[in-house]
């Protein structure tokens, strides 16, 4: 899993400046163009900006540090708790401030995730993070004045954005506030994988040893990216909170994590373009077959998994651009 | 005096009910280094297909034990052969989503069709009473599970350390390439673990339905449970993955008896806390 062309860094500054503007751009694009051909279906727009936080926090673990986990939507289920919480419970309903409440619950998760799964490699790595999203799962399970328990946890009415805007029945509010968060973290990310730290990460998965023989801590590296990853899943947590006005226990399911890292995969790992592109595909899938025939939905997911690791192991992103790539080569 | 009689046999019976699904994923997990989460199905396989035995076509229980471990034999062999052949010695994520996506698959099409309820396997009544030894008495299927472990672990020890194929096994496992060179058949003998491990898998399901009742999401449920005992036992290592089962099978008995509403939320942090002390396994000693 080679990074990107457009993520190498530094030295084609200017021109990757530019593919930054297009992407963000053509990210604008989309964002309108779903508007206008679903004005009746927002929520699920929403939702899928939501879900997308969500697996750019798996691809900063999985795809940069290769790091993987089965356990990151105990990241997003934090904040998601943490937003809804402080809104039910505290009365803190202005949307900004539930977002921050959201960062503020991911982050505390992810560096208590980080420090846990980081303590193994390979397989009880895996088996940490599996054992960690449980744990989650069966603390909202029982703590049920505070969460809610299997009912979920209700009472959640955001005020109005900016004292301005109120979160209207047809979710157009949600959708343009989701939109801007998802740009905006976007923005960021770009910024934090191009930068120094971001390279020591991808470092940290090519070859872990010789990043220590240059001096760098690998561990206290990858703790601080797992609570940036935890930063971006509760943005995302906080996000579905605050649109869909109730957080249930499946936003802290096992179930979640692995379609998370299925989305991630099916996209292209180690890509933000990859990560969002997976999203989008799995989710409209998701929406249609589940429309279609939701008995056979698990399957399909499980089919589309074995079929994108035989044959798009780079996901579908990677390999249309390596398709790219060779198209280009080939023309002089 | 009693609860804790109670607690150390339903311990006992369960631990060896884990040792018999997970074994067989430890040792291929050893040998082939393939993380494995689909094991669990095949175990859940094994359930289903006893109870249809059962249930529908009126076998007996012995005959239902066969027949679950032949079918999930047959099920799983072209399931390695299409599928598995191709993540031998890929990066372990492939090998997680590979083996990942397998298990969704067979959790829809269990559901789809035998349906979302409980399965239950009837014991034959030679199982159902309970056996008095004298101060006090045990229910007999309890006593049928912790004998089946014993065998099993017995059966392995002698297979792996006392037959040629043990031999072939042991190099291939601590040097596939090398034992290769030297003129062992690896496939053959990946073959056969792999056929042997499915069928334990199997057979754990069916006698441990009792403990573990089968249904759709059971490959889910425990994948957790049969993993942590492969980490923690070391891969490869009869010994080991009896410890971690026992150690596993009192932890969460002992959960579910002293504090039934919070037994699973102990049972997960027991899981972190063993691989927190042991990343490398009881075996490998403890981590830096």
């Amino acid at each position: 899993m080679s990074p990107a062309l457009d993520e190498m860094p530094l030295a084609k500054g200017s021109r990757s400046l530019r593919s930054d503007l297009i992407g963000i751009a053509a990210l604008l694009a989309l964002a309108a163009l779903g508007f206008l051909l679903f004005p009746d279906n927002l929520a699920l727009l929403t939702r899928i900006i939501a879900i997308a936080l969500l697996v750019l926090s798996v691809d900063l673990v999985t795809g940069i540090c290769g790091v993987a986990t089965l356990g990151q939507a105990a990241l997003f289920g934090a904040g998601a708790y943490a937003a809804g919480i402080g809104a039910a419970h505290y009365g803190i309903t202005d949307p900004l401030l539930m977002v921050l409440a959201g960062i503020a619950g991911g982050a505390i998760a992810g560096l208590i995730c980080g420090i846990v799964i980081l303590r193994a490699h390979g397989l009880p790595q895996l088996v940490l993070s599996i054992a960690l999203i449980h744990l989650f799962h069966e603390l909202a399970n029982k703590t049920t004045s505070w969460t809610g328990g299997s009912d979920g946890l209700s009472g959640i009415s955001p005020g109005p954005l900016l004292d301005m805007f109120t979160f209207d029945l047809w979710g157009r509010t949600a959708y343009v506030f989701a939109v801007v968060l998802l740009i905006a973290v976007f923005i960021l990310l770009r910024i934090l994988v191009r930068s120094p730290f971001g390279m020591l990460c991808r470092g940290i998965r090519e070859d872990p040893v010789r990043v220590r023989a240059m001096g760098a801590s690998p561990h206290a590296t990858l703790v601080k990216m797992y609570v940036i990853s935890g930063a971006v899943a509760g943005v995302g947590g906080a996000l579905s909170a605050i649109t869909t006005q109730v957080v249930g226990l499946d936003s802290l399911s096992f179930t979640l994590s692995a379609e998370a890292l299925v989305m991630l995969v099916l996209g292209g790992a180690g890509s933000l373009y990859g990560a969002l592109a997976g999203t989008v595909i799995f989710m409209l899938f998701e929406d249609f077959v589940s429309a279609a025939n939701p008995f056979h939905w698990l399957t399909m997911v499980g089919a589309l998994l074995v079929a994108v690791v035989l044959f798009a192991p780079k996901g579908l992103y990677g390999t249309a651009e390596d398709l790219l790539l060779r198209w280009k080569g080939k023309a002089p | 005096m009693n609860t804790i009689f109670s607690i150390g046999v339903d311990a006992l019976a369960y631990g060896m009910v884990l040792f018999v699904i997970s074994i067989g994923l430890s040792v291929t997990m050893g040998l082939m280094r393939v993380v494995n989460l689909a094991h669990g199905a095949f175990a859940m396989i094994g359930g289903y297909i006893a109870s249809y035995a059962a249930q529908s076509l009126g076998l007996g229980y012995a005959a239902a034990v066969l027949l679950a471990v032949a079918g999930t034999i047959i099920i799983a062999i072209p399931i390695e052969r299409v599928l598995y052949r191709r993540i031998y010695g890929q990066p372990e994520l492939t090998q997680v989503l590979m083996t990942i996506g397998v298990t969704f698959m067979i959790i829809g099409i269990a559901n789809y069709v035998f349906g979302p309820t409980l399965k239950t396997i009837p014991l034959p009544d030679e199982l159902r009473g309970s056996v008095n030894l004298g101060f006090r008495s045990i229910a007999t299927h309890r006593v049928f599970a912790i004998v089946c472990g014993l065998i099993v672990a017995a059966a392995l020890w002698y297979a792996i350390e006392k037959t040629a194929f043990g031999i072939k096994l042991r190099a291939a496992v601590d040097n596939a390439a090398m034992a290769a060179a030297l003129g062992v058949r690896t496939e053959v003998v990946y073959a056969v673990s792999f056929a042997v491990a499915v069928g334990l898998a199997a057979l754990g399901g069916v006698v441990g339905a009792e403990l573990l009742p089968v249904e759709p999401y059971y490959a889910l449920r425990y994948m957790v449970t049969f993993l942590v005992v492969v980490s923690v036992g070391g891969a490869g290592s009869i010994p080991g993955a009896l410890v971690a089962c026992l150690l596993l099978g009192a932890i969460d008995t002992a959960g579910r008896y002293l504090m039934p509403e919070f037994g699973e939320f102990f049972f997960y942090l027991a899981v972190i806390a063993i691989v927190w002390v042991f990343p490398r396994g009881l075996a490998g000693g403890r981590g830096a």
